[in-house]
């Protein structure tokens, strides 16, 4: 290990045990105070939003605003989130789906096959796609790839269940290019550096011994890669997921401009639909009326709950593999 | 977010700091502006009139030797109206006028009346994408109504027909394309439908988002445009200065007095060509007015009647300085307008809010009388 | 995770259970693996050259002297050829996220170590959810907070309320790599350095840390990549500048411009000059983001 060397001159000058009880004490609660600053940042975050929330959760209940699927801010000032959540849970659940294992090929990629020039490289480039803006890749989807897959995927799929399969078209929905589809694509490539990124370190740091003993049963690279590499490293792998996951839920410029921004169900494949970020987004600057902004920091808190849910399912999936994995101590 | 109880500032301390601030500022005046203080201003709101307020702080920023700087945002007229009642910034600018209820909150909280200052005048026009058809097809209001209702699916209709004879229309469906972000545009867009129609009036209404019945959204001015221009049959709405500058194809509109209306910047400074009310909170869309374009409405700039209530400021010279931005904004700064694509103020706006800048005090003093008469001299 | 869960255990356990493929269909499968693995490489990473050529070409345009060297003004200038730049929101860009980096790196890690370090601590399963939830919200709410934990309080916009608000995004972020780095390095040399009789908190920041250097860069990076180019929760935070500051306490205390906002604004706008400068603010700030990467991956190699 790196830090090898100056083992030796550490111990040499071993400080009293007061000093080291006393050090390890007070790293301790730093450590600690750390931790419940960040805790502190997501309660006071929750607070904050159901504070301002309030007005609306209030008006329409705390589960009629979660099923209400009516949102009005002109006429009858109703809202109901609904339709936002069923957007957000398929658009980022789709996106994680369609992300992952190009990401974990990236990541394989670049620890076990690439040369060292190359994989230096691709892990830049990958680091990179995060550094892209969300509003850069927002216009770049409306006047770019939006078109594009408009007319090299929707339309001719389009056509050809127009001509063959009509009882597909209202799933399809209409093939304009910006909607769900689109969005979740978008999101994919966005989300694609976390995974990669927290998979390849995990990867590289699978001991030595690990592979070799693979190696010397025969194995071929990729069975040494599923067998003895991909194992050791799951927990980076599924720590890398879940921060995925959590892009992709909280993700709101490039979705908003893209997504197409429909406020009723239904949703189709290819047709418009919105997400709760976007909805807080795109009404947040304007929203004039007090019960319109409360329904948005409303909206804001749900998310909070939602997250927080499907962070503890995370949790509780990761917690099954670890028992099934065995993390050697 | 919106309530919160302001404490009447100290009274001693405040005449303290407004006597070091005119002390500092005759000193000024007299050693000359060497010694001036500089002074910056704090402003937020619409997104619309954010390319003017910038261009003009800047000319005025010029004029005085860069010694005022005013630092305008564009956050968004909700955020405008809602930074304004936090006190965070020195005047607020929004599409919409303040409501009644927060102009009565504001004169219980302050002791003062909000006003708002119209500054410009935003216009929206209908854009699309038609292959073979450039700018200048006709729409009237109910055909509108009927098209964003998503009533008349093609454009080869004969209702639009009928509008345009001797126009080869293609069988191309219609895509409505409406703005997924609030916006003042869409507030002005469906006012104007609202206004010609009941049936509107009674299933969407107006606002600055609501809840359209077909179409896809695009978020922004530029997300729109960005649909329109790339969808053959879409049918959108955006600034006339969007429009020109990006070069989209835009329609004419029949007005109420039955006139076909070709937008520009002089036919929406004539729509607010009417009576308007002492304090300008008026909607004006499908306006009487025999050339005035018929989807047009104010920006207006927001102040505090009483600017020693404003935290975000500080002292006497810095309200000064204010009111001395904002009269020459609303003055010799509409000469800036129709280069970046903005419509003039008709003159019975103008003098309306000097009518509401003398209102304006500083602790009592007619501040707002005071620099307009110094600078009318 | 599902997805990758019971796809792994199932193939892991077939393969074991059935050694009977012959060696030239192994190797065959092997190969076929590094060709999915390759292509699906180039899958990825061919939408960003797409994404960064089009900001390229768009904004090259307007990338000359008066660019790093002007303050913006207004569109007029634009319009008739009078310098403007964006030399404020270059440096502001700089200020902020560098004071984010200050705040945001000792946090994180400090929470990433407790995860990591003491996983016996009782507070470890909540801080986790609630890490990982605080990464999920949209930054704009994060951007909500900084407005009323200090904008509110200060009562004004400033720089410091910007840093905040991308702490905000950073935070989550780097704890969660800074705990799975930690977490890869094996117990036993932990077991080791305590065995020699140094106190834990040395083996931890004297061993451990440096051992997990790599993962640790890679988390901060990432963390900075995914904040530098945000700009909603700068909205309400940093609010914007047309102009440089007129004192340097401005940087701070005082409205602050940044390249993520900027970009956005001047996207939005009606004038075609405004846009490609916009589309230079996306050039520099990737350069930007490309520099720091570069710097901290050959500093993290070197030492």
């Amino acid at each position: 290990m790196a830090a090898a060397p100056s083992t030796y001159e550490l111990v040499r000058r071993t400080p009293p045990l007061l000093y080291r009880w006393l050090g390890d004490r007070i790293f301790a609660v730093l450590v600690t105070l750390f931790g419940l600053t960040v805790m502190g940042l997501a309660i006071s975050l929750a607070v904050v939003l159901f504070w301002e929330g309030s007005e609306a959760i209030k008006t329409f209940g705390f589960w009629g605003f979660l099923i209400g699927t009516t949102w009005d801010p002109a006429l009858t000032l109703t809202f109901g989130t609904f339709p936002f959540l069923i957007g957000t849970v398929v658009t980022s659940v789709a996106a994680l789906a369609l992300s992952f294992f190009p990401a974990l090929a990236v990541a394989i990629f670049s620890a076990e096959y690439a040369p060292r020039w190359l994989s230096h490289i691709i892990d830049a480039l990958v680091d990179l796609i995060a550094a892209v803006p969300s509003v850069v890749v927002g216009i770049w989807g409306i006047f770019v790839l939006a078109p594009w897959l408009r007319d090299h995927f929707y339309l001719p799929l389009y056509m050809w269940a127009a001509e063959s399969r009509p009882e597909l078209l209202p799933i399809i929905g209409s093939p304009m290019g910006y909607g769900m589809t689109t969005a979740v694509i978008v999101l994919a490539l966005m989300i694609v550096p976390f995974t990669a990124a927290l998979s390849r370190d995990a990867i590289r740091l699978v001991p030595k011994a690990q592979r070799e003993a693979c190696w010397a049963l025969g194995a071929t690279r990729w069975e040494v890669i599923r067998m003895a590499v991909l194992p050791y490293a799951r927990s980076g792998i599924v720590a890398g997921a879940i921060l995925s996951f959590g892009r992709a839920i909280g993700e709101t410029m490039a979705v908003a401009m893209l997504i197409g921004n429909k406020n009723t169900l239904p949703f189709d494949l290819f047709g418009p639909a919105a997400t709760m970020p976007s909805v807080i987004i795109n009404e947040f600057r304007e929203a004039v009326e007090n019960l319109h902004l409360s329904s948005l920091m409303a909206i804001g808190f749900y998310l909070f709950l939602i997250s927080l849910i499907v962070n503890l399912l995370a949790a509780y999936i990761q917690r099954k593999m670890m028992v099934a994995g065995g993390r050697s101590a | 977010m919106n309530q919160q109880h302001q404490p009447r500032r100290s009274f001693l301390k405040t005449k303290l700091v407004a006597a070091a601030a005119a002390t500092l500022i005759f000193l000024g005046l007299g050693a000359g502006s060497a010694l001036a203080q500089r002074t910056d201003i704090l402003g937020a709101g619409a997104t619309f009139p954010a390319p003017l307020v910038t261009a003009m702080a800047d000319e005025y920023r010029t004029k005085t030797g860069g010694r005022v700087t005013v630092n305008y945002q564009s956050i968004g007229s909700g955020g405008g109206i809602r930074q304004f009642i936090e006190q965070t910034v020195m005047f607020g600018m929004s599409e919409a006028f303040l409501s009644d209820q927060i102009m009565a909150d504001i004169e219980q909280r302050t002791g003062g009346a909000a006003f708002n200052l119209p500054i410009t005048l935003a216009d929206v026009v209908p854009t699309y994408n038609l292959p073979g058809v450039k700018k200048g097809l006709v729409f009237d209001g109910d055909l509108l109504v009927d098209l964003f209702l998503g009533k008349i699916k093609r454009w080869n209709d004969p209702r639009i027909a009928e509008l345009n004879p001797g126009l080869r229309l293609p069988p191309l469906p219609v895509t409505i394309v409406h703005r997924s972000d609030g916006s003042g545009t869409t507030n002005v867009w469906t006012s104007y439908l609202t206004r010609v129609s009941d049936e509107w009036a009674k299933k969407v209404g107006y606002a600055t988002s609501v809840n359209w019945p077909t179409g896809v959204g695009g978020n922004g001015n530029e997300g729109v445009a960005g649909v329109v221009m790339n969808t053959p049959g879409a049918l959108g709405y955006n600034s006339l200065s969007y429009a020109i500058l990006s070069d989209i194809s835009y329609g004419y509109v029949v007005n109420a007095a039955g006139n076909t209306i070709e937008p520009s910047y002089a036919a929406t400074t004539a729509a607010a060509d009417i009576d308007l009310p002492a304090d300008t909170r008026v909607l004006f869309t499908n306006t009487p007015a025999p050339d005035g374009y018929p989807a047009a409405g104010f920006a207006w700039m927001l102040v505090y009647q009483n600017l020693d209530q404003n935290r975000a400021i500080a002292n006497r010279a810095q309200a000064e300085e204010l009111l001395k931005f904002l009269i020459w904004a609303i003055r010799d700064g509409q000469e800036l307008s129709e280069s970046l694509g903005f419509a003039r103020l008709p003159q019975a706006a103008i003098d309306l809010n000097f009518e509401m800048i003398r209102q304006i005090t500083w602790q009592d003093e007619k501040l707002g009388e005071k620099v307009l008469r110094e600078m009318q001299r | 995770m599902t997805a990758f869960n019971g796809n792994t255990t199932k193939t892991g356990s077939a393969a074991l259970a059935t050694p009977v493929l012959s060696l030239g269909r192994r190797y065959w499968r092997d190969r076929l693996m590094l060709g999915l693995l390759a292509s699906s490489t180039i899958l990825v990473l061919v939408p960003l050259f797409i994404v960064i050529a089009y900001v390229v070409v768009q904004g090259i345009g307007a990338l000359n002297w008066d660019f790093f060297t002007q303050e913006l003004g207004s569109p007029t200038r634009a319009h008739t050829g009078q310098p403007t730049g964006l030399v404020h929101t270059i440096i502001g860009t700089l200020v902020v996220d560098s004071m984010a980096l200050i705040i945001a790196v000792p946090l994180g890690i400090g929470a990433g170590v407790m995860l990591a370090e003491y996983p016996d601590h009782r507070l470890n399963p909540l801080l986790r959810l609630l890490n990982d939830t605080l990464n999920g919200m949209p930054a704009i709410l994060k951007g909500m907070l900084a407005f009323a934990l200090i904008v509110k309080p200060m009562g004004t916009f400033s720089g410091l309320a910007g840093a905040v608000a991308l702490t905000f995004v950073m935070l989550p972020i780097i704890a969660r790599a800074t705990e799975s780095a930690l977490d890869i390095i094996p117990w036993s040399i932990r077991e080791a350095g305590l065995a020699l009789g140094l106190p834990r908190w040395r083996v931890i920041l004297s061993t451990i840390i440096p051992a997990a250097k790599v993962g640790l860069v890679t988390g901060i990076l990432i963390a900075f990549a995914r904040a530098a180019g945000e700009a909603a929760p700068l909205l309400f935070t940093s609010f914007g500048n047309n102009y440089l500051p007129s004192r340097w306490t401005g940087w701070l205390f005082g409205p602050v411009d940044t390249l993520p906002q900027r970009l956005y604004s001047l996207a939005i706008s009606p004038y075609k000059q405004w846009h490609e400068m916009g589309w230079a603010a996306g050039i520099v700030l990737l350069v930007m983001v490309i520099l720091l990467f570069i710097t901290a991956r050959v500093t993290v190699r070197r030492a």
